[in-house]
């Protein structure tokens, strides 16, 4: 087990450069004036959508650093507060990432939530009140949060697993904005920013994933997301041929289904 | 081998199709049939038997059919002729698929193309998924006889073989659905409103004088400003079926229609663009090209007509609905004005435009159901008719049938509503047949309450018993010893790390304590066989069992449901609901456990199908489907024998597929013969006694879920 992490790393993630995100509403905005408020957050939206770039747009617009926590089905309360280790045959605490944002004052920022444990969830619950603070019940200490500290989290609703609901206790304390996947005149222009691909292509990008969103719930879980048009993209524009591009960086990604697989290259063959 | 002789074959063609039960004879048959060789004779014979399994006659028609067959046909194509026709029968009944054995002609100099043509089932499932990405209302793919639309389904002919690569065929079979698909798309079935509604086609063509020729020129028009659209927006679609005319040799644009072509390609143009220049052209029809549909003008004339009607009920309910839930008053209401404008969208060029639905100038957000509905109306008439802008409320409209998909109900012979349709398999066809048995869900009967009361006291000291073993299996949490990772440290690993590393041995890294909450996550389907044979105290000790069962997990958290099933012959197949899994058990679930009592037959294929489909409903970890059964499966038609025992277990086999754990408790003595060859060895039990079965299945549940 790596005992040496370090303390000091996390709070070093800053943002420097502006992370390129475009609009889609007015979630700056909100996100401005929950922050100023100290209300915690939850960005609801599917995959691929530009959640994450989000956050460390906003990380960088409001010059905190960024700790950013991938949710999973092992996550323990200890993996977010902190825990013993041995350090040189002595036990010593150390700060999870959820307690060193805390202490920082930075945006803790939990992704995909519903993944993690149950029992997680509580812990989060005094923090994302008026209270602020983090009980750290092993150390016998509660840590009062510092003023910039501001959690948010994120969650896909298009999960549609009755074990993967987020509780009412739990989303009636944040402030929540949907995100979804930017209007057809956006995501273009997203994806040329990005990418560097023609406007020509970029548009039978955009094309294709309302497309592959028109098969979600017959066959595909998910449309396209704009992540992978992105991908795809980029592809292109080292000189993989746009079918290709289109197989490799969407189709497949989106399904195993080989039915599937071969419409949606057969779509991509339409357009291209 | 000699070959058989004519009374020989009749002999044999008594014994394999049991004619004589039916009334034909085989003598045409074996008349035609005595001169071929033994071996072709056994290839008859066999095929015969097959057919005849599923109808007597088809059977018969396929021996008498078989002269015919045998010198076209190797024994593989014999084989896809005599299933195409099984198919049929499945699907349509036994008309079409007597025709079809009867055109074994045609079936035979078909068969080559069809070696390199490509088929409906090997590309169907792919071609839906292609034709939904396309975009627009939602079309049902078939199998027809030509290539045609109604506006709600596209029919596309069995099979294409006309080029010698397979691709190409491919690429037909494509162009063939684009075509289907842009007509309905970008508006060749434009829709006037009127009465009654119908397309502005047949509305244009009630008054033409030589209505073959203007309807030849008009569906080439229409052709030629399909592609001029799908060059702009499918360049890869436009270049493929330029591709095949090119091959076949026939132009897109015949020659003297220039200036017509040059109007169809403004960005404006529209079916009425076509039916203006109709008139301006003349010379000879154009020929047909190799993705041109025939048109069924009335076919699409009815669909819309049903569609509309449909569409405008559903669509007035639900701005009835929106003004209702804006609480405007029953005078707003009826006075509300609703109103729609085009949304603008950029240089995205749709023949469906996005609308805004506007109440008092105020843009209002229809629900998700509604996009769909508003978007299929505009591709009907290309705008909201004034009419549809009215709310109408509830009592003229039944929201039901808004519910209610076309394509759910079973497009076929049988117009069973509101049942459930399972495939079941034919052992002996190694084949599913299709849409076969027909499922209900019906209302158990109530019986005696006090029969649990009763039952219970009988068992006194055994359900005491059950309770306390089966509180012993609930979730529990679980402390993790010594983990490599975990909550807080374990302490006694530490100290016992720590004395190796004093003794210069390596450390162990785990040291920590993981608390696991163990979790059962069980839920469980109790089918439990209702068939006429378990009348009497099989009956008494199934519902003792029950109670029993019921009683125990009661001090579990596992997820059960009681499904009871019977029926009689596979249109007529039931399950009763005891208790599904949201119900709590209650006094109503007793009272349906007294009132279990036996009915008819053991159809435990499409029983086991559908409550698979239930349990698969169930959120759980592990789903486990006990069957409580007095015997072999059987029916009162020809579900019997080997062919149930097949079906039941392909049915098992599915279930398994969906992770759901089947196992059977029986007290059919026999019951290891079949049992194993369906449940496996290990996925039943054979109570000895059926008074031993209120003992026993509480008991055999605990042990499966330990």
């Amino acid at each position: 087990m790596n005992q040496q992490v370090s303390k000091q790393q996390i709070e070093e993630i800053w943002i420097e450069e502006e992370p390129y995100y475009e609009a889609v509403g007015e979630e700056i905005v909100l996100f401005e004036s929950a922050y100023n408020n100290k209300l915690p957050l939850l960005l609801k939206g599917p995959t691929g959508c530009g959640k994450t770039r989000f956050m460390e747009h906003m990380a960088w617009r409001l010059k905190r650093p960024l700790i950013t926590v991938s949710c999973h089905d092992d996550l323990t309360a200890s993996d977010l507060v902190g825990r013993y280790l041995i350090v040189g045959g002595e036990t010593r605490w150390i700060d999870g990432p959820l307690a060193r944002a805390v202490r920082s004052g930075g945006i803790c920022y939990l992704d995909e939530i519903v993944e993690a444990r149950k029992d997680t969830m509580v812990v989060i619950h005094p923090l994302a009140d008026d209270r602020r603070v983090l009980p750290m019940e092993k150390v016998g200490e509660q840590l009062q949060a510092a003023p910039e500290f501001s959690m948010v989290v994120s969650y896909n609703p298009g999960y549609q697993s009755v074990l993967k609901e987020l509780k009412q206790s739990t989303r009636q304390r944040f402030v929540a904005i949907e995100f979804n996947y930017p209007s057809a005149d956006l995501e273009k222009r997203i994806i040329v920013r990005e990418t560097g691909v023609d406007a020509q292509s970029a548009q039978n990008l955009v094309k294709f994933a309302e497309m592959t969103r028109n098969l979600k719930g017959s066959g595909l879980d998910e449309g396209a997301s704009t992540r992978l048009l992105v991908h795809a993209a980029k592809l292109m524009v080292s000189g993989i041929s746009p079918i290709t591009a289109c197989s490799a960086g969407i189709g497949q990604a989106l399904t195993d289904d080989p039915d599937m697989v071969a419409a949606v290259q057969e779509l991509s063959a339409a357009l291209f | 081998m000699h070959p058989l002789s004519v009374v020989e074959l009749e002999q044999r063609l008594d014994q394999v199709l049991e004619l004589d039960l039916v009334r034909l004879s085989p003598e045409q048959a074996a008349q035609a049939l005595a001169p071929f060789s033994r071996e072709q004779q056994e290839r008859a014979l066999h095929w015969s038997q097959i057919a005849a399994q599923a109808h007597v006659q088809i059977g018969q028609q396929i021996s008498i059919h078989a002269a015919l067959a045998l010198p076209l046909m190797s024994d593989e194509v014999m084989g896809r002729w005599v299933y195409h026709a099984l198919d049929l029968y499945d699907r349509k009944g036994l008309f079409p698929a007597i025709e079809a054995v009867k055109s074994v002609e045609r079936y035979a100099a078909e068969a080559e193309a069809r070696a390199r043509g490509v088929g409906f089932d090997e590309t169907v499932g792919m071609l839906s998924h292609f034709l939904q990405g396309l975009s627009g209302r939602h079309l049902q793919i078939e199998e027809g006889e030509s290539l045609w639309t109604d506006s709600e389904k596209v029919f596309l002919p069995s099979f294409v073989g006309h080029f010698e690569q397979r691709d190409d065929n491919f690429q037909l079979y494509k162009a063939q659905l684009v075509t289907l698909w842009a007509e309905n798309w970008y508006g060749t079935w434009r829709l006037v409103q009127g009465e009654p509604v119908q397309t502005r086609i047949s509305q244009w063509l009630s008054v033409r004088a030589d209505k073959v020729r203007d309807l030849a020129f008009l569906q080439r028009l229409e052709l030629i400003r399909i592609d001029v659209v799908l060059k702009r927006v499918f360049p890869g679609i436009f270049r493929q079926r330029n591709r095949l005319l090119q091959m076949v040799g026939t132009p897109l644009i015949p020659s003297g229609w220039e200036y017509a072509v040059a109007a169809l390609s403004d960005l404006q143009a529209s079916l009425e663009t076509s039916l203006l220049w109709l008139d301006r052209l003349d010379g000879e029809a154009p020929a047909r090209l190799c993705y041109q549909e025939i048109w069924q003008i009335e076919a699409v004339d009815s669909a819309a007509r049903a569609r509309s009607e449909k569409e405008r009920g559903s669509f007035q309910y639900l701005l009835w609905k929106m003004a209702d839930e804006l609480q405007l008053t029953e005078q707003e209401q009826q006075q509300a004005k609703f109103e729609w404008h085009q949304k603008e969208n950029g240089e995205q060029q749709e023949s469906v435009a996005e609308v805004e639905l506007l109440l008092e100038d105020q843009p209002v957000a229809p629900p998700e159901i509604m996009n769909a509905l508003t978007r299929s109306i505009i591709q009907d008439f290309g705008e909201l008719p004034p009419e549809y802008l009215h709310p109408v409320g509830d009592a003229q409209f039944d929201p039901e049938r808004l519910a209610r998909n076309a394509q759910d109900v079973w497009g076929g012979t049988y117009h069973e509503e509101g049942a459930f349709l399972y495939d079941e398999w034919d052992g002996s066809r190694l084949n599913y047949r299709k849409g076969w048995a027909v499922l209900r869900e019906m209302e158990a009967k109530l019986g005696d309450g006090n029969f649990v009361e009763e039952s219970i006291h009988k068992y006194q000291r055994l359900v005491g018993h059950l309770r306390k073993s089966f509180e012993a299996l609930r979730s529990a949490d679980l402390l993790l010893k010594r983990q490599e990772n975990g909550d807080s440290l374990d302490v006694d690993a530490v100290v016992d790390a720590m004395a190796d590393h004093q003794q210069g041995q390596e450390m162990s890294d785990r040291l920590y304590l993981q608390n696991r909450r163990y979790n059962r996550s069980i839920a469980v389907m109790l089918m439990v066989d209702m068939s006429g044979s378990t009348k009497g105290w099989i009956n008494d000790a199934e519902r003792e069992s029950l109670v029993l069962l019921c009683e125990a997990l009661e001090a579990l958290d596992d997820r059960y449901a009681i499904y009871g099933f019977s029926g009689w012959t596979r249109k007529r197949c039931e399950v009763f609901p005891i208790k599904r899994f949201t119900e709590p058990y209650n006094e109503t679930v007793k009272q349906k456990i007294a009132g279990i009592e036996s009915q008819d037959y053991t159809r435990m294929g499409v029983a086991i199908r559908h409550l698979t489909a239930l349990l698969n409903g169930a959120e759980a970890r592990t789903r486990l489907l006990i069957t409580l059964s007095d015997g072999k499966p059987d029916d009162s038609d020809d579900y019997k024998g080997e062919y149930a025992i097949e079906d039941t277990r392909m049915a098992l086999l599915e279930a398994r597929r969906t992770g759901v754990h089947p196992f059977c408790i029986t007290i059919d003595q026999e019951g290891q013969e079949y049992l194993s060859h369906m449940y496996g060895p290990a996925g039943y039990t054979v109570v000895d006694a059926v008074e031993k079965l209120p003992f026993k299945v509480a008991d055999i549940y605990r042990r499966l879920t330990l």
